[in-house]
């Protein structure tokens, strides 16, 4: 290793490309070596690359007002195949739970009345909506797309921090950050096998398709974005351009008769799914925010009528709250019979007595968290807070413990990154992104990497001054698609077969671009000048001797 | 028009969007072998020069990207790498410097200045070159569609155009014929074309492979397809042949250009689909090879080099 890693110290917490015996893992190989031999203006080259790649595509995210390039670090995060097909299956089998979950919780109600989770802990939560109650997804698909975090302890084991399955964001991020990697470090992308996440788009879009009310052929689709100054906006668009539907504000859609329509120049056109990411409380000024300019008045009648489809449904934020999640093993071994694949992380619900005297009493050494929040907002990280900001937060946990969680300190893993004076270990999560088509909850190979920049700082979000990586899983891609399985199909049921002559057809140039051919007209023109030059000066000498004949 | 000159403009197209094609493939097809390491590298890049009508200098039988991007790409003699394409065109432009706009001529000329620059960097990746080439190319056309009357001048430099984008398209198409499942998706060959998003925004982004060969191949509002290529050709030859040889005329005398052509676009345009997919190698040659004869026909119709006159003295 070159001194670009001295002084890599990741001792404290699982290092992703160094192992306890301070060897490269091996997944790392290439990476580690291509980025040995690399002196560092060479690295700051690749740097420089990646931001430009960045800066050019316009991703872009809203830091206090202002929009700047997202940070993404050159050091790729690497994962095994058998890492991650832990990863996948723990994630589809929770997005399966969430779903059983939701499904019950707005119809039969049988985790109440079975006991698996207390009734008013859910009749507390602000996200759970009156409305979902008499929307019924057509395909029966409430988590179209999820985002679910996961993290690595100091054991090398994954564990589940937290669900999202209301508008889970980040997912350009993937797409863009493997095209800026590809461009940068083609080398590497030779080497290894690294799946990939092109698919993307045809998955929330076959997704969205089988959604279509009344399982409606051909559906028409649109994203539903609160508009260019959102945060996520460049996201919105990337989607909608990739899967070839319209992207729309609210104020392009209007609801006539119980359905919604969009204004388009060929007059008004129905739409059948709506992926959304617009916030439930915004989507629909009827019934919720009266000022929201950014919903669709109706909107919400129109899908209790099952005749558009939100994507995600409404009413999803009664899944993710952070208290609910402290259920979801329970969930999983309520609804679907099985043991979780992905433990979560060590949880205190603070509403229970003994437990809130015990954090209360230990809350310089944990984190506590609000549940419905996002972001990393009003984490309060015990070991690092002031004695006024833990005194603030005991007041707050006592007025209201159905508002907060408290959890152990995790030291995330570390993954090498690049910062000002060489590689340093930084700590990061993972978000993979799952998306339900109604047949089977398919796991993106990839995700978003969150690392925190600042040394030792635990926060990864991006509002926090997170950076992201690309994530690398390893392993073959199932099927490739070919030019030729369409000629041959197309072949067969001709029935002809293929003969073609094995020369190429020649390219045509110019004739008079050869120059060996104009060879001699060129001579003349340059023969010409040059004696029409020497005709200039001997004119010219001529008329010197005149001068010097002339009297003066 | 000079005869010479015509020659130049039609040279001016055929150069500027061969220059834009190759970077296009040459970009897709690097990062698609680099992206996926499964694929037979000096296969996929042995068909591409096949095509491509460059010779194959066998090393050990191994084609590298090195070589290919030294080939195709940086080769400033090579009137069929991106790089010679380009410096072609500005050779074309120095004989016709009085008819196309100086702006044209700046552009065409800052271009070989810095392409002479470009080569004594140290590092550049080929990425950033190509879309350097793309960019230069859409200038170019850009000063040609705002400030060239729809004359003449016009009709040839687009004739160039389009004759050469439909036999680019051929050729794109007919690597991956070649290679089967090991070579590029279809979706590659959107790429090469950057008829992606478009295809996407006409299609939606469910379609299979059999849209996007009909997207491709006869497509008839995207002017990359190969048929909207040919078509335009045929408008651009109607206009210099002028009002003789329209169709509604009573006996049809095509020339032999939009003889050529035209029964290549009808061929794609009026086949049955399934019949145009089996035999698709065949009709990618037979484009290309109407592309070829057409050409040859404009420069015999428009562009009669002659032979050259002698004074012979001594016989009189």
């Amino acid at each position: 290793m070159t001194s670009l890693f001295a002084g890599y110290d990741h001792s404290g917490a699982w290092d992703e490309m160094i192992n306890s015996d301070g060897r490269i893992r091996r997944r790392f190989g290439p990476v580690a070596e291509l980025l040995a031999n690399l002196s560092r203006s060479e690295i700051e080259a690749r740097v420089d690359s990646v931001n430009r790649s960045y800066l050019d595509q316009g991703v872009t995210f809203d830091f206090a007002g202002e929009e700047r390039p997202f940070p993404l670090d050159i050091v790729p995060r690497v994962l095994k195949e058998d890492e991650w097909q832990i990863i996948e299956a723990g994630v589809a089998q929770r997005v399966r739970a969430l779903e059983a979950f939701l499904e019950d919780l707005y119809s039969q109600q049988l985790c109440i009345s079975e006991g698996v989770i207390p009734a008013s802990l859910l009749l507390s939560s602000k996200e759970l909506l009156r409305v979902a109650f008499s929307i019924h997804p057509p395909n029966g698909v409430r988590i179209h797309v999820a985002g679910i975090d996961i993290i690595r302890g100091q054991d090398g084991s994954f564990r589940v921090l937290e669900d999202n399955v209301r508008v889970p964001s980040g997912v350009s991020y993937v797409l863009s950050n493997r095209r800026a990697m590809v461009q940068t470090f083609p080398e590497l992308f030779a080497q290894m096998q690294i799946r990939s996440v092109e698919d993307y788009p045809r998955l929330l879009l076959q997704a969205l398709a089988n959604a279509a009310p009344g399982g409606k052929q051909d559906p028409s689709i649109v994203v539903l974005t609160p508009g260019v100054y959102n945060s996520a906006y460049y996201e919105h668009s990337l989607l909608a351009r990739l899967m070839g539907v319209e992207l729309v504000e609210g104020r392009d859609l209007f609801c006539q008769g119980g359905y919604v329509y969009m204004r388009t120049t060929a007059g008004p056109r129905r739409v059948d799914v709506i992926y959304r990411r617009v916030d439930d409380e915004w989507l629909d000024p009827v019934k919720y925010r009266f000022d929201s300019l950014l919903g669709v008045p109706g909107i919400l009648d129109c899908a209790r009528r099952g005749r558009v489809v939100l994507a995600n449904a409404v009413g999803n934020g009664a899944a993710d709250d952070k208290l609910v999640y402290t259920y979801v093993p329970d969930f999983i071994r309520f609804y679907l019979g099985e043991e979780p694949i992905i433990a979560n992380v060590q949880t205190w619900r603070l509403e229970e007595p003994e437990a809130r005297a015990e954090v209360l009493e230990r809350l310089d050494e944990l984190v506590v968290k609000p549940v419905n929040s996002s972001g990393g907002k009003g984490i309060v990280i015990g070991p690092v807070a002031t004695a006024t900001e833990l005194e603030a937060l005991r007041n707050k946990v006592s007025a209201d413990p159905r508002g907060w969680i408290a959890q152990p300190v995790v030291q995330l893993s570390t993954s090498p990154t690049w910062v000002e004076d060489g590689f340093g270990p930084r700590h990061v999560d993972l978000r993979p992104f799952a998306v339900n088509n109604g047949e089977q909850v398919n796991v993106l190979p990839g995700g978003l990497t969150r690392v925190a920049l600042p040394a030792g700082q635990l926060i990864v979000n991006s509002s926090q001054g997170g950076g992201s990586k690309d994530t690398w899983v390893l392993g073959r891609d199932a099927t490739r698609r070919s030019v030729t399985a369409v000629v041959q199909q197309a072949a067969q049921r001709v029935g002809s077969t293929t003969h073609r002559s094995t020369r190429p057809v020649p390219r045509t140039v110019n004739p008079r671009d050869d120059e060996s051919e104009n060879y001699g007209q060129q001579q003349q023109q340059q023969q010409q000048q040059q004696q029409q030059r020497r005709r200039q000066s001997q004119s010219q000498q001529q008329l010197q001797q005149q001068r010097r004949e002339a009297p003066c | 028009m000079l005869s010479r000159i015509a020659e130049s403009l039609f040279w001016i197209g055929r150069y500027l969007q061969r220059s834009e094609y190759t970077a296009r493939i040459l970009d897709t097809h690097i990062q698609l072998v680099n992206e996926a390491p499964d694929m037979d590298t000096n296969e996929v890049l042995q068909a591409l020069m096949h095509v491509m009508d460059q010779p194959v200098t066998v090393n050990d039988g191994e084609v590298s990207v090195e070589a290919i991007l030294g080939t195709l790409a940086y080769d400033a003699f090579n009137p069929s790498s991106t790089d010679g394409a380009l410096l072609a065109a500005r050779e074309n432009a120095r004989r016709a410097r009085e008819v196309i706009s100086t702006e044209l001529w700046e552009t065409l000329n800052t271009t070989r200045l810095t392409i002479e620059a470009i080569n004594q960097q140290p590092y550049r990746s080929a990425h950033e070159h190509f879309v350097w080439i793309r960019e230069r190319v859409a200038m170019a056309k850009g000063i040609i569609d705002s400030a060239t009357s729809r004359d003449d001048s016009w009709n040839f430099l687009v004739l160039g155009m389009a004759i050469e984008s439909a036999d680019m398209t051929a050729r794109l198409v007919l690597t991956q014929t070649e290679l089967g499942e090991r070579g590029p998706s279809w979706v590659t060959l959107l790429r090469s074309c950057n008829a992606y998003e478009a295809y996407i925004r006409a299609v939606g982004g469910l379609g299979d492979d059999r849209q996007i060969a009909a997207f491709l191949l006869r497509d008839q509002l995207f002017p990359r397809s190969i048929l909207s290529s040919l078509s335009t050709c045929d408008e651009m030859l109607i206009s210099l042949e002028g009002q003789q040889s329209s169709l509604y005329s009573r006996t049809i005398a095509l020339s032999d250009a939009r003889n050529a052509l035209g029964s290549a676009r009808a061929l794609l345009a009026f086949t049955e689909f399934d019949e145009l997919l089996a035999q698709l190698p065949e009709f990618m040659e037979q484009v290309e090879r109407a592309c070829s004869k057409a050409s040859d026909a404009i420069r015999v119709r428009y562009f009669p080099t002659g032979s050259l006159a002698e004074w012979m003295g001594e016989t009189l």
